[in-house]
Order: structure tokens, then sequence, then C-alpha cells
């Protein structure tokens, strides 16, 4: 039905697809998996007429096409339901459903109550229960994804794409997803399904495509593959693969026989995590392993006050840290690297000494005067200790290198003296001596009686740094791996397990 | 040949850019100075310079706030309708004697901001919806305390308003003490610090454990009071109230100083000498069009000129 071949694509120093080829079948889910920055979006993008191809060719229905806008796409029959719904949230539920070809009656005016009657029927032949008339950002995130799915239907669709689509669904809705997509596929609809919930995957496509660094690494019918090789391509690991020791900076194991300095218990978020519990002593290096959107950022935020849980307790040294609160978190001694380091971390348009000395101002400052000479030894000792370079202390943060930023950072959250320090992707996206130097720098920290919690989706670098690995999967804790079972093996073993009571199929 | 003018080329030009950028503020007000001290008759007079500097004088205090507000990615566009608040305060309150009425016009203008700020760091509204709110409000509040012009007549107020200390007017000094002051706030303080971090990157300045909301409340207040401040000196200066047409169009003055002198919209930066030369700029521009007998109109052209001018700059700082 739609296929793509031989398709490239370049942004500005990013080779984001290189020689892909994809076909969606008629009557057929095909899923498409990847890590981020696999390329994913970028062929959905192509797909869906976004971004044109720098090279390839997109096939629609057997002729070769070009689209040119969004809109092109949607009118020759394909339909996208985006990870956040694109419809208009002040208007009725029945005007979202017939956007652009509302039924008229006479003079050209919209004839509403026939839009009325035919959105009520199509939604209930989707088994959805909603008022019409409603605005449509009165429903809840689920019903509004129902919403965009109808009016993929209702319009004919002959392709639908669906980017994580249950990210934000009940079980109960996402059981009615399931319907109405083999609904779609009995009809001959080709329905291409990105996920990362490896359950999902199983209980519901065909084919799968799985992408890695712009390419594709498989493609081809599902049930043929088992779910560990499944996770080993989408980590971009091979199974049972023997490496030599020290590919990463990492020394191995540190001393851990202290009592615990970080506890989490029972944090609970609606949708995203269900009563993770951890613990870390100081010294130790745990690092939190899944695949993407298996709720570590999640887990992190949540410890560090930045996300609002709902149950779930945070005691540092023995003392309970006030929830929601990233202050509180930071007085406790909690520090967190954020994985977006661009727009959550760093202050591009501040100085390095600003960036440096941002978090521990009020420590740094008396009747709310800034110390400068403080503040200028401070800094002075962290960019020689993490080796920033920098043309100076006062050159913006936004100039420096990505590896440079992670370490200003770091300096900005050890300038405070934390008991517990939380990196969610520390490595990404910084070149291979920064990453080395930012390794050796977490295991200095370790070693100096920090308690380091490691997110990386860099399996290799989470294997090598931790001395244990906590396994999330669709944000809930399934495995704990210690001692000589911290390997890949065992940790793509840990991701790919089937869920206790359910079957494989 | 070619190639090493293109070579040389390209590096000089963004040189330039950046000089411009950072100086070309003050290089606008030295070619006007420089203009009139050449073209205008009688520009060169202690008389006329005082003029100019307290006509000056109730916007750049108003803009010290609005840097203040522009440097946190936000604006404040209630500063006019809190001059006119003040003015109304000040004359109804002068009963109590001249200072305690100003100090209450002051506290009223901390108190808008308080409002702004709670509306912006608690509430989550945006600050050109918030300010705008505060806005409308405030004109309304000061009209119904004080319906119309009334005079004022106080010889306290009167000394503020027209003496000097060693010829400098006290409206001048005030107002260089403000901005002395504000410069000090930005670079030396803790809030200040915090103010710029919070502009540059909200999301970051949270999870770095900042006071966020206590700080935006804290600008506004600083904003709010600045503005009352304004007001209240120039209700010396006229020796009048009059609450329906004081500081009207204020908050577009303001914001063009403050854009005008280099402060970028997107926050994360204030620049205070900037601002008083925005300021001065804008002055002299008037001054000098109004000298020349050209019409109020072309003032106005002028003004747009030179914001797009500003603007352009400040886009390709972005840029870089």
């Amino acid at each position: 039905m739609l296929s793509v071949t031989q398709l490239s694509k370049t942004f500005p120093g990013v080779r984001a697809l290189s020689d892909v080829d994809f076909t969606a079948r008629a009557g057929e889910v095909h899923a498409l998996v990847g890590e981020n920055g696999a390329g994913k979006s970028t062929l959905i993008k192509v797909l869906t007429g976004v971004y044109r191809p720098d090279r390839g060719e997109v096939t629609y229905d057997g002729a070769p096409v070009r689209f040119v806008t969004p809109l092109q796409a949607q009118q020759a029959g394909i339909s996208t339901i985006y990870q956040e719904v694109n419809l208009v949230p002040l208007m009725s539920v029945a005007r979202n459903l017939f956007l652009g070809r509302e039924p008229r009656g006479r003079l050209g005016l919209i004839d509403f109550r026939r839009m009325h009657r035919e959105a009520d029927e199509a939604l209930r032949g989707l088994g959805i229960r909603v008022d019409v008339h409603r605005p449509l950002r009165e429903l809840g995130v689920g019903a509004q994804q129902m919403v965009a799915l109808a009016r993929a239907v209702a319009v004919d669709a002959r392709v639908v794409v669906m980017d994580e689509p249950t990210s934000s669904l009940e079980p109960r809705e996402v059981h009615t997803l399931f319907e109405v997509i083999r609904m779609l596929r009995e009809r001959g609809v080709a329905v291409v399904y990105v996920s990362h919930r490896m359950d999902e995957l199983y209980e519901l496509c065909d084919r799968i495509t799985v992408l890695r660094d712009g390419r594709v690494v498989h493609t081809g019918p599902l049930a043929e593959l088992d779910r560990l090789r499944l996770v080993a391509m989408m980590l971009g690991r091979e199974i049972g693969e023997v490496r030599a020791e020290g590919m990463t900076k990492f020394s191995g194991s540190h001393d851990t026989d202290a009592q615990q300095v970080l506890t989490v218990t029972g944090l609970t978020i609606r949708h995203r995590l269900h009563d993770v519990s951890l613990s870390v002593r100081p010294g130790e290096v745990v690092g939190l392993g899944g695949l993407l959107g298996s709720g570590r950022s999640e887990t992190a935020k949540a410890i560090a006050g930045a996300l609002p849980t709902d149950t779930g307790r945070v005691v540092v040294a023995g003392v309970p840290v006030r929830a929601g609160s990233t202050a509180a978190a930071i007085r406790a001694g909690i520090s967190l690297l954020p994985e977006d380091r661009k727009s959550e971390g760093i202050m591009p348009g501040l100085s390095v000494r600003e960036n440096i000395a941002l978090a521990a101002l009020p420590g740094l400052s008396r009747f709310g005067l800034v110390d400068d000479t403080r503040v200028d030894r401070i800094v002075e000792t962290f960019m020689k200790r993490l080796r920033i370079k920098a043309a100076g202390a006062h050159q913006k943060v936004g100039e420096l290198s990505g590896g440079n930023q992670q370490k200003v950072l770091l300096a900005r959250w050890l300038a405070l003296h934390p008991k517990v320090l939380l990196l969610d992707e520390p490595t990404r996206g910084i070149d291979v001596g920064a990453k080395a130097e930012v390794q050796t720098l977490i295991d200095e920290l370790a070693d100096d009686g920090l308690a380091v919690l490691l997110i990386s989706s860099d399996t290799e670098e989470l294997i090598e740094g931790s001395d244990r690995v906590v396994v999330l999967k669709d944000g809930a804790v399934v495995r704990e791996l210690t001692g000589d079972a911290v390997t890949e093996d065992e940790l793509m073993r840990a991701i790919a397990a089937v869920p206790a009571g359910e079957s494989d199929d | 040949m070619t190639e090493l003018t293109l070579g040389r080329g390209t590096p000089d030009r963004a040189r330039l850019l950046r000089l411009l950028q950072d100086y070309g503020v003050y290089t606008g007000v030295l070619v006007l100075l420089l203009f009139n001290f050449a073209f205008t008759p009688h520009f060169v007079s202690a008389e006329n310079f005082r003029t100019q500097a307290v006509q000056v004088a109730p916007v750049l205090i108003v803009a010290l706030g609005m840097a203040l507000a522009i440097g946190t990615e936000g604006v404040d566009l209630s500063v006019g309708s809190v001059m006119a608040l003040a003015t109304s305060l000040l004359s109804l309150y002068l009963g109590y004697g001249p200072w305690t009425a100003a100090l209450v016009a002051v506290l009223a203008g901390a108190v808008v901001g308080v409002a702004n700020g709670a509306l912006i760091a608690f509430v989550g509204v945006q600050p050109i919806v918030a300010t705008l709110a505060l806005m409308v409000a405030g004109r309304g509040l000061a009209l119904v305390l004080l319906p119309q012009l009334k005079d004022v007549h106080d010889p306290d107020l009167a000394a503020l308003g027209s003496g000097a200390v060693l010829g400098v007017p006290y409206l001048a000094l005030i107002a260089a003490l403000l901005a002395v002051l504000t410069a000090f706030v930005v670079r030396r303080t803790t809030f200040g610090r915090q103010a710029l971090a919070i502009g540059d990157s909200r999301p970051a300045a949270r999870l770095a454990g900042l006071p966020v909301r206590r700080v935006l409340v804290l600008v506004y207040v600083c904003s709010g009071a600045l503005a009352a401040i304004a007001g209240v000196l120039a209700t010396a200066r006229l020796a009048a109230s009059d609450p329906t047409s004081l500081g009207s169009l204020m908050e577009l003055s303001a914001i063009t100083a403050v854009v005008v002198g280099g402060t970028p919209l997107s926050g994360g930066r204030v620049r205070v000498g900037g601002t008083v030369a925005g300021a001065t700029l804008i002055q002299l521009l008037t001054t000098t069009l109004i000298k020349h007998d050209l019409p109020p109109s072309w003032t106005q052209i002028a003004q747009a000129v030179v914001i797009v001018l500003a603007v352009y700059a400040a886009r390709e700082r972005g840029r870089r």
C-alpha cells in the first residue's frame, strides 16, 4: 500500500535516515520500533509529507508519489495520530470529527444536526460513548485520542500511522483501541504502529521493522521473532556477545557495605510509574535499565521532586523528603542531571561561572549579596577538577561542546555537596573523548562516597558502570540484577520476559 | 585576492554587528548629541540639559522595572496605570503629609506588583495577559479614587519636582540613583542572578531548585514600585494629579527604551546601562525633531525606525 525504498534524509550534522526500505501492506499492522534517535519520527514525517526525502522514493498504491505538504498526504488517505492529540480543543467533538469536511446544507451552511448525528454514529460504531456536543478538551486524553482515531477512520484513511497511541491511555481504553485497530485491519487498512511496549506489539502487530541509527536492522513477520532477539536488536546488542573488559571507562565495583542513603518506596504516578522501589548505598552506582518509555526518567524526576507523585516515599539518610519540590529534594542532598540537557539543564545564555554557581548561590551569599571571591574560587576548583574546556569562566555555556556542558552541570551539582546523584543519560550526545571522561568522573564520585543512580540507553555503559541494575518495564520494577547477574544478557532477558499471567500470543 | 577579502569580510561584519549590538545605542546617543551641538541653536545650555534630564527621568525609572520583567522573559504592561494609581493616591493622602502620601503610593505600586507576580508565578497566566488585566484595573481604580485632574499644592513636593542640588535636578538624581541600584541588584545579588537564570531557562531553573515563584513575584513588585515612584515624581513635577492621562502609553515607551538598549525580549539578560541610554536616545530623538520644527508624527516614525533597528540587531544576536 505505502512503501519507501532507499530513503535517505540528512539534517545538518545528522544522518537521520540512510537507505531505508519500509513497506506497509493493506490489512496488516506493522510495528515500527527503535530507540531514541533511531529515525522513527523522521520516517513517519516523510511518510506523512511533513519532510521531503533527500533521496529515495515513496510509492503509494503502486504509483510513486511526492507529498509536499501533510495536507496532500491526508487527502490521499494517509492519516496520522500523534502522541499529543492535534485537534482543536475548544471545538465540539463533532466539529473536530468533521473539521474541514463538514456536511453542508442549503446555502452552504454547516448542517449541524446531520453532523451531530453522523458523529454520534461514527463514534458508536467504534464503541465510544461521548456527548458529541461537548468541547473536545473536556474529554480525557484517552477519549480525545479515540476521537482522533475516529476522525482518521472517518476520512476513509487507507493508511493510519499511530505514534505511541497508548502512552496516556487507561487499560480499558487500550483495549478499545486495539479493537478498533483490528477492525481497521479487517477493512484492509494499512496500520503503522509505533510503540515500545513489547507486550502490545506481540498482541497486535503482524510485521515489524526495527530501526537503529537511521538504518533498518530487521524487518519481517513478528511471530517469527522472539522477544529476546527483538530487545537485543532495539538496544543494538548481541546476545551472548563476548566483550573484552574495559570498553568503557568504568573501573567496575565499588565498596558497598554501608547503610543505604537513598531509599525509595512505592513510587506511583498514574499511567507512568507503578510502585517503584529501590535503594542506593553511598559509594554505589545503581543502574536503571529498561527500554524507552519504561519509566526510567520519570523515576529519576520523581525522586528529585520534579514530577508530582500520587504515592510513594523518598528517604535520604533516614530523613523523609517532601514530595513534589525540587528545592526540598536538593536540600535533602538529591541532585538530578536531567536527560534533556539543553532545555532542562544548562542556562545557555549565561556564563560558565553563573551556571556552575547557580544552585549554590544562596550558600555563597551574605544578606542576599553574592560573594564573588567565593564564587570564583568554587568555579575555578570545579573547572580544574572536571577538566572543563572553555575559553574562560565568562564564556556562554551555550557555546560549549555537549561534553563540557554536561561537566558544567555536574559542577553545578557537586558545588552543593550532594549525597545522591541521579544521572539521566549523562553521556548522550557527547563525543567519545568526553564520554570516557564523564564515565571516569562518575566512577571517581562513587569512590568518594556519593550514591549514584545511573540511567543510560547505552547498555554497555549501564552494565559496566553499575554495581546493581534495577530493570524497569512499563513503569514497574521487573527485576533487580546483582553480582554476577549484572550482564547485558540478563538485562535483555529481564526486559524481554513475558509478564506473568499473560500468554505470549 | 578575492578569497582574502572574503575571509576577512565575514568576521569583520560579524564583529561590526556585535559592536553595533553592544554599543549601538551609545553611539546613537553620541551622534544625536553631536548633531544637536552643531545644528540646534540654544542646545548647549545647562537649562536645556536640565529639562532633558527631568523629562527622561520618569520613563527611565519605569524602564528599569520593565528591564527586570523582560529579563525574566516577561513584560509589565501595568506600569502606566500604576503611575496613574500612584498620582491618585498621592493627592488623596496628601493631608497626612507628602512623605506618607508618597509611601502609600509606592506601597500601592508594590501591591499591584504582587498581584501581577501572583497571577504569573502561581496561577500561570502569561505575563502579557496578567499585566494587561492589572493595566485595565489599575487605571480604573485610579479614576475611581480621583475622577479628574486636581492641582497638588505642596511645598515639599514642589521642591522635589523642580529643585536641584548643584544644578542637578532631584528627579535626575533619583533616576540615576535607582539605575545604579538596579544595576547593583542585577549584578551582585542572589535575587538578580536567579531572575536572569529564570529568564534564560525556566524549566532548568526549576530543576536547579531555584525559588522560581518567589523571584518572579519580587521582580513584578520591583517593577510596580518603580512605576509608582515614577508616578510620584511626575506628579511632583507637574504639580497636578491627572489620573486620566498620566502614564498613558508609558508601558510602550518603557519597552522601547529597554529593547533599544539591547536587552533581549527572550530574557536571561538585563542591560541597565543600555536601558538608560535607550531612554535617553528616545528623549533626544524627540527633542531634536521638535527643535527642528518637525511635526510629532515624525517623532513616532523615527522611533519606529530605531525600534526596528534595535530588533534587527537583537535578531542577529539570537542566531549566533
